[in-house]
């Protein structure tokens, strides 16, 4: 595979396939299924390729790609991948990989158009975890965020127009603040250097020389991405957009589209600006407890079961937040994981949910009962989607749990004394749920719910468990990687307090 | 004794006129018209700083600029006959759809 | 390599029962069965090595699970005389358990899926004995927390079952919410999790008293959740739902013990902490104890009668380790696994040749059912602490250890707690094996399967007690310790304790064997302590009604109404509807006329136009 452009063909798989597409016929829906299966099974080899390739002694960048694309202005097509982003390419690779064939079984309208905006969509995720150059990463950010409008507009469940709207606006608001930081960074690393650029790796070598322009610029990018990570209290366009798409949407938008924003902030806002990092981490501490804490109540105060998760993924971002804010290894290896488990894991829920909602119209949780009766495959896979939230050892959340909390006890006590607590209330609505929806006797009118049975059906259940279970029991597969991306990072935010301090 | 200003004071004449018919002329035909006219004005006040400044930049302009003008002129004209067909009417103020 | 055998083969039966075999419910039972048998032979031989070396030092074993920068975490595995006595007593109390369990769930729906959670029960509990460090201990301590909610829960048709599971796993949360911290605590003052090295830096003074006490009361949390004490105890009866061998296995024998194990473990931490930390352990064990003790005098069913008892004696063995009688309290742990195994078993039996709980709808048993009758007895005997069952020489060693530590008020509290017992444990005896026959059906004795299991846990109810006969090289706490324990007052209490039980047995046979008082009119009589006592005090009640209800909901309302009303409702909302409306008075200017659009234009030219000319 030596010079095989691994990274540029995970980003043009999906879109190759968007071209076929276009020129499929509408009626031939297996084949338009295959199609997607097979783009989406090349991106699911390759990342794995990429994830057993990465040579975790060398560290750093690999797998570089570098295209000049408007040399007066700077602009390279640049792709390269560090730990950090391999555990976001893999995670992509796998919610989209499951999410076709969630949508095989779910979308009965509109195929053609409902794969090619998925693909569109996932191609720009692709490309914002693998460029270095800020205006590629930026273009391909506005790829994955658009094409979500027509996602939930057209196939989206109730109350979509206003769900799609409020998404759209909320996303586009933040990209114009992220799109400011990242012009002054290009503008002020130009005039410093005299050579203006948009490649991170030689911005990176810059070194901003006030603290005051780290501080102020911080904040647009922290906001900007941090409406999408979501930080409270920007935080309410998430979970209606996560109830009203289809499925598979919700799989990519809580399982990927919400960690673009922290990896935004951790690839462009922690590195670039390391004393911004110094000085707001602290208050993204603060913040991320309202996320924890509050989101997690919330959550359990909701009936509608895709809300519940919604509120559940806006709670677990805030143990990703505080895994962020405490700047040490531990835990910053831990916010990258959970980024990565949470995807998963919260794939597995909508895609879930998804299945029960296609065939009971409802997702309430007080309109069922006993469905492990008629769907045990369902209530055993929703089971292990609940343990898994709720920070079960064995499935690959405890971990990335387990180091936040390890990484910011010291430096946070308090956040992380009320973070562990959040996995309590985590337990609860969980807990809550299985018991209501799956427990007790079936109800008469239920009994016509049918389990999953088919390869097809079953397929996307049985990888995702396995992916958790997989990286629960042998967390190092995933973890060596992160942490060669995670080491240089936050070295260079902690080396800039020794300086500084010193 | 013909000077650059009659040429500017005629195209300004021209002008005023022009923008009188657009603005309150009722038929969308003589609306188009006065358009022109206001196109033409300014055509005449390019030749004349092209001839008195003895530069070839204003009549290359003029001509590119009737060109479009005649381009635009077809394509107006075409959305008029439609709109007639459709609406049976050439009055500006019969024709509101843009207010929704 | 023998060791990781002990994890390795649950864990692989439970996979291959949840994976393959399901559909076949005798290959599966016999594949659990087969595994934790295995595991019982080859924990044999680290026990014969540390019967003849005693004093030998800890033999360890680990690899790395996790490995970065400020943080290594191994999983390993640590045999020394506790871990290997744990060890014994899961595998073989848990092989006889997975026997009668062939005969007891004969013919339900879910058998695979029992046998499948039997074994990662015994998978998750074999991790938590053979743990060298508190991460894998914590891992595997929530793994036998899933495994206890899914076989609390496996009858989830009902209702009850269902809850009960929930709570179950919910308050063992609370607990463990204080566990983790306190791993945490000893981790930034320790640098590691492993125990020994623990124990290491501890003796070595590196870590201050406060950092002790604090982590010595969060770890206690844990123990508190797991051996459901005082005042998270409340889901442990609730837990009777699951099937008859699964009270007996997880929420008697091994799994409720070990918070107890755990504390043995950590029983350096103990010592090294300011005293005020064990006081805590010692008086939640002894409260414990009375409540429960107190409760179970009210209680109907038959289960949750020997669920309280059981609440009872692990408050006992928390309080041995509270007062530093960590041989006491195991050997207590040891022996209770016995014969409140055979307790619950037995009770199977009668509930299996019955199919209800209710005492009042036994009696009289006897006679039909001779071995589950006797076994029983000799179950209920040794609860008590009778001479010579082995329950006697376990309460005698906690109750000698907490004389000879001075605390008398725990000492009397221990006494009355015996009596108690004493009490409640006849009356159960009384009550379903002798006097009239309320039953209806007819009951006959279970099949050997069942009651093969019981004869053998029965032998070791009777005689385990003597392993910590005085004298004896090495008897028991001579084992676990290394030293014999203070003998101070030995005989006293030994004739005290005897003295009390007796006097409950008699109390218990006038009331409900001889009807000397009617049951009846003592609780008419003392109506209202009756009421309370049959609601557990009301201590349930005040978790769900106040605690859950309305301040853990009621947060969480508060917290909706103002996600709802207030951040969407007023601001977002608020901010598109400021939007909305800017947009509806923007739009009086486009009134859809050719010309004043024109004339807008022109008046913007002629503006320019000024600024140009004039600005």
């Amino acid at each position: 595979m030596e010079g095989f452009p691994v990274l540029s063909a995970i980003i043009l798989s999906p879109l190759i396939a968007v071209l076929i597409l276009l020129f499929v016929r509408e009626e031939r829906v297996d084949l338009i299924r295959g199609i997607a299966v097979v783009s989406t099974s090349i991106t699911l080899i390759l990342s794995l390729y990429l994830l057993f390739a990465y040579d975790t002694t060398k560290g750093g960048f690999q797998f570089e790609e570098r295209i000049e694309w408007v040399r007066s202005l700077g602009i390279t097509y640049h792709l390269g991948v560090d730990g950090i982003s391999i555990a976001m390419v893999v995670l992509t690779a796998f919610v989209i990989f499951t999410g076709v064939f969630v949508s095989w079984v779910g979308i009965t309208h509109r195929i053609k158009e409902h794969y090619i905006f998925l693909l569109l969509l996932v191609a720009g995720v692709f490309g914002v975890f693998t460029s270095l150059d800020l205006l590629f990463f930026y273009l391909f950010y506005e790829l994955a965020v658009i094409p979500m409008y027509p996602l939930i507009g057209i196939w989206g469940s109730a109350n979509r127009q206003y769900a799609t709207m409020k998404l759209t606006l909320y996303l586009s608001f933040g990209a114009v603040f992220a799109l400011l930081g990242i012009l002054s960074i290009y503008f002020t690393a130009g005039q410093i250097t005299g050579k203006y650029t948009f490649d991170l790796l030689e911005i990176n070598k810059v070194i901003f020389p006030s603290r005051l322009y780290q501080i102020v610029v911080f904040l647009p990018l922290l906001f900007g991405f941090g409406v999408l990570t979501p930080v409270a209290p920007f935080h309410s366009w998430s979970p209606i957009g996560h109830a009203a798409a289809p499925s598979a949407v919700s799989m990519l938008h809580a399982g990927v589209l919400m960690k673009l924003g922290a990896y935004g902030i951790i690839r462009i806002a922690m590195w670039l600006l390391p004393e911004g990092a110094q000085f707001w981490m602290p208050v993204v501490a603060i913040l991320c407890l309202i996320n924890i804490f509050y989101g997690g109540l919330v959550a359990m105060t909701r009936k509608d079961m895709k809300f519940m998760i919604g509120y559940s993924s806006s709670s677990h971002m805030g143990y990703v937040l505080l895994g962020m804010a405490s700047l040490n290894y531990v835990s910053m290896n831990g916010a990258v994981l959970l980024m990565f488990a949470h995807g998963i894991m919260t794939a597995l829920a909508f895609a879930l949910i998804g299945f029960v909602y296609d065939q009971a119209h409802t997702r309430m949780t007080y309109d069922f009962s006993g469905l492990a009766h008629r769907m045990p495959f369902i209530a055993v896979a929703f089971a292990v989607m609940g343990f898994a939230s709720a920070g079960l050892p064995g499935l690959a959340n405890f971990v990335s749990e387990l180091l936040i909390f390890v990484g910011s006890f010291k430096v946070y006590p308090l956040q992380a004394v009320v973070a562990v607590f959040g996995i309590i209330v985590t337990a609860t609505y969980m807990l809550r749920a299985i018991r209501n929806v799956f427990f007790c006797e079936l109800m008469e009118e239920w009994k016509h719910l049918k389990d999953a049975t088919t390869f097809v059906e079953r397929l996307p259940y049985v990888v995702l468990i396995a992916v958790l279970l997989i990286v629960g029991f042998y967390p190092s597969i995933l973890v060596d990687v992160i942490n060669t991306g995670v080491v240089p990072l936050i070295d260079k935010i902690n080396g800039v307090t020794q300086v500084a301090g010193g | 004794m013909i000077t650059l200003y009659h040429y500017l004071v005629l195209s300004c004449i021209l002008f005023a006129i022009g923008v009188a018919g657009v603005l309150l002329r009722r038929n969308i035909l003589i609306v188009l018209m006065s358009l022109e006219l206001v196109f033409n004005s300014v055509n005449i006040s390019l030749a004349a700083f092209s001839h008195f400044l003895q530069s070839m930049a204003g009549k290359v302009f003029v001509v590119f600029t009737i060109t479009v003008a005649a381009a635009e002129v077809a394509v107006g004209l075409a959305i008029l006959v439609v709109i007639f067909r459709q609406k049976k009417t050439v009055y500006v103020e019969d024709l509101s759809e843009m207010r929704h | 390599m023998s060791i990781w055998l002990l994890l390795l083969i649950p864990l692989i039966a439970t996979t291959t029962i949840t994976l393959i075999t399901r559909r076949h419910k005798d290959l599966s039972s016999y594949i659990s069965i087969g595994a934790v048998v295995l595991c019982f032979i080859i924990s044999i031989k680290p026990i014969l090595y540390f019967l003849r070396n005693p004093h030998a030092e800890p033999l360890e074993q680990s690899f790395t699970w996790l490995n970065i920068p400020g943080l290594y975490v191994e999983i390993g595995t640590l045999l020394d005389p506790l871990s290997v006595l744990m060890l014994f007593i899961v595998t073989f109390v848990g092989s006889l358990i997975h026997i009668y369990s062939r005969g007891y769930m004969h013919g339900d729906p879910g058998y695979s899926r029992f046998f499948a959670c039997l074994s990662l029960f015994i998978f998750a509990m074999l991790g938590i004995v053979l743990a060298n460090n508190f991460i894998q201990m914590f891992i595997f301590w929530e793994l036998v927390g899933l495994a206890s909610y899914l076989l609390i829960g496996y009858y989830f048709e009902k209702p009850s079952a269902a809850d009960a599971a929930k709570k179950a796993f919910l308050v063992n949360r609370v607990g463990d919410f204080g566990f983790i911290l306190g791993i945490f605590v000893i981790f930034y003052a320790t640098g590691t999790f492993n125990f020994l090295a623990i124990e290491k830096q501890i003796e070595a003074g590196n870590v201050g008293d406060w950092t002790l006490l604090l982590a010595a009361l969060l770890i206690f949390c844990g123990v508190v959740g797991k051996s459901a004490q005082f005042p998270l105890h409340v889901w442990l009866p609730d837990a009777m739902e699951g099937p008859t061998p699964v009270s007996a296995l997880i929420h008697a024998a091994t799994m409720v013990a070990a918070g107890v194990y755990l504390l043995a473990r950590t029983a350096f931490l103990y010592h090294a902490a300011p005293p005020e930390a064990a006081m805590v352990v010692a008086y939640i064990g002894g409260f414990t104890a009375l409540l429960a003790a107190t409760i179970a005098l009210a209680q109907s069913d038959i289960k949750r009668v020997i669920a309280y008892s059981t609440l009872a004696s692990l408050g006992y063995m928390v309080m041995a380790m509270g007062v530093g009688g960590v041989s006491a309290g195991m050997l207590y742990l040891t022996t209770h696994a016995f014969f409140k195994a055979l307790l619950f078993l037995a009770a199977g039996s009668v509930i299996h040749a019955l199919h209800t709980n209710d005492i009042w709808k036994m009696g009289g048993l006897y006679r039909k059912m001779k071995i589950t009758g006797s076994t029983f007895g000799i179950g209920a005997l040794a609860m008590i602490g009778v001479f010579p069952f082995s329950g006697f020489f376990a309460k005698d060693e906690i109750l000698v250890a907490t004389l000879a530590s001075g605390n008398y008020v725990l000492f009397i509290g221990g006494i009355i707690t015996a009596f108690l017992i004493a009490i409640f444990m006849s009356k159960l005896v009384f009550v379903t094996f002798f006097g009239e026959e309320r039953y209806e059906g007819h009951p006959h004795e279970s099949p050997p399967v069942m009651t093969v299991p019981l004869i053998i846990l029965a032998f070791f109810a009777a005689v385990s007690g003597f392993v910590a006969l005085p004298g004896l090289e090495p008897n028991f706490s001579t084992y676990i310790d290394g030293h014999v324990e203070g003998g101070e007052g030995g005989h006293f209490v030994a004739i005290l304790s005897t003295l009390v039980v007796l006097a409950g047995i008699l109390v218990a046979w006038l009331i409900y064997q001889r009807g000397f008082v009617r049951a009846e009119v003592i609780a008419n009589h003392c109506h209202p302590l009756y009421r309370v006592l049959e609601n557990r005090f009301y201590i349930d009640d005040f978790y769900d009604r106040v605690i859950v209800e309305r301040i853990y909901n009621g947060i969480g309302r508060a917290f909706n109404f103002t996600e709802i009303h207030i951040i969407i409702g007023f601001f977002v909302n608020g901010s598109a509807f400021i939007t909305r409306e800017i947009g509806k008075a923007l739009r009086l200017l486009t009134t859809g006329r050719l010309q004043e659009y024109a004339l807008l234009m022109v008046g913007g030219v002629v503006i320019l136009l000024f600024f140009f000319i004039f600005g």
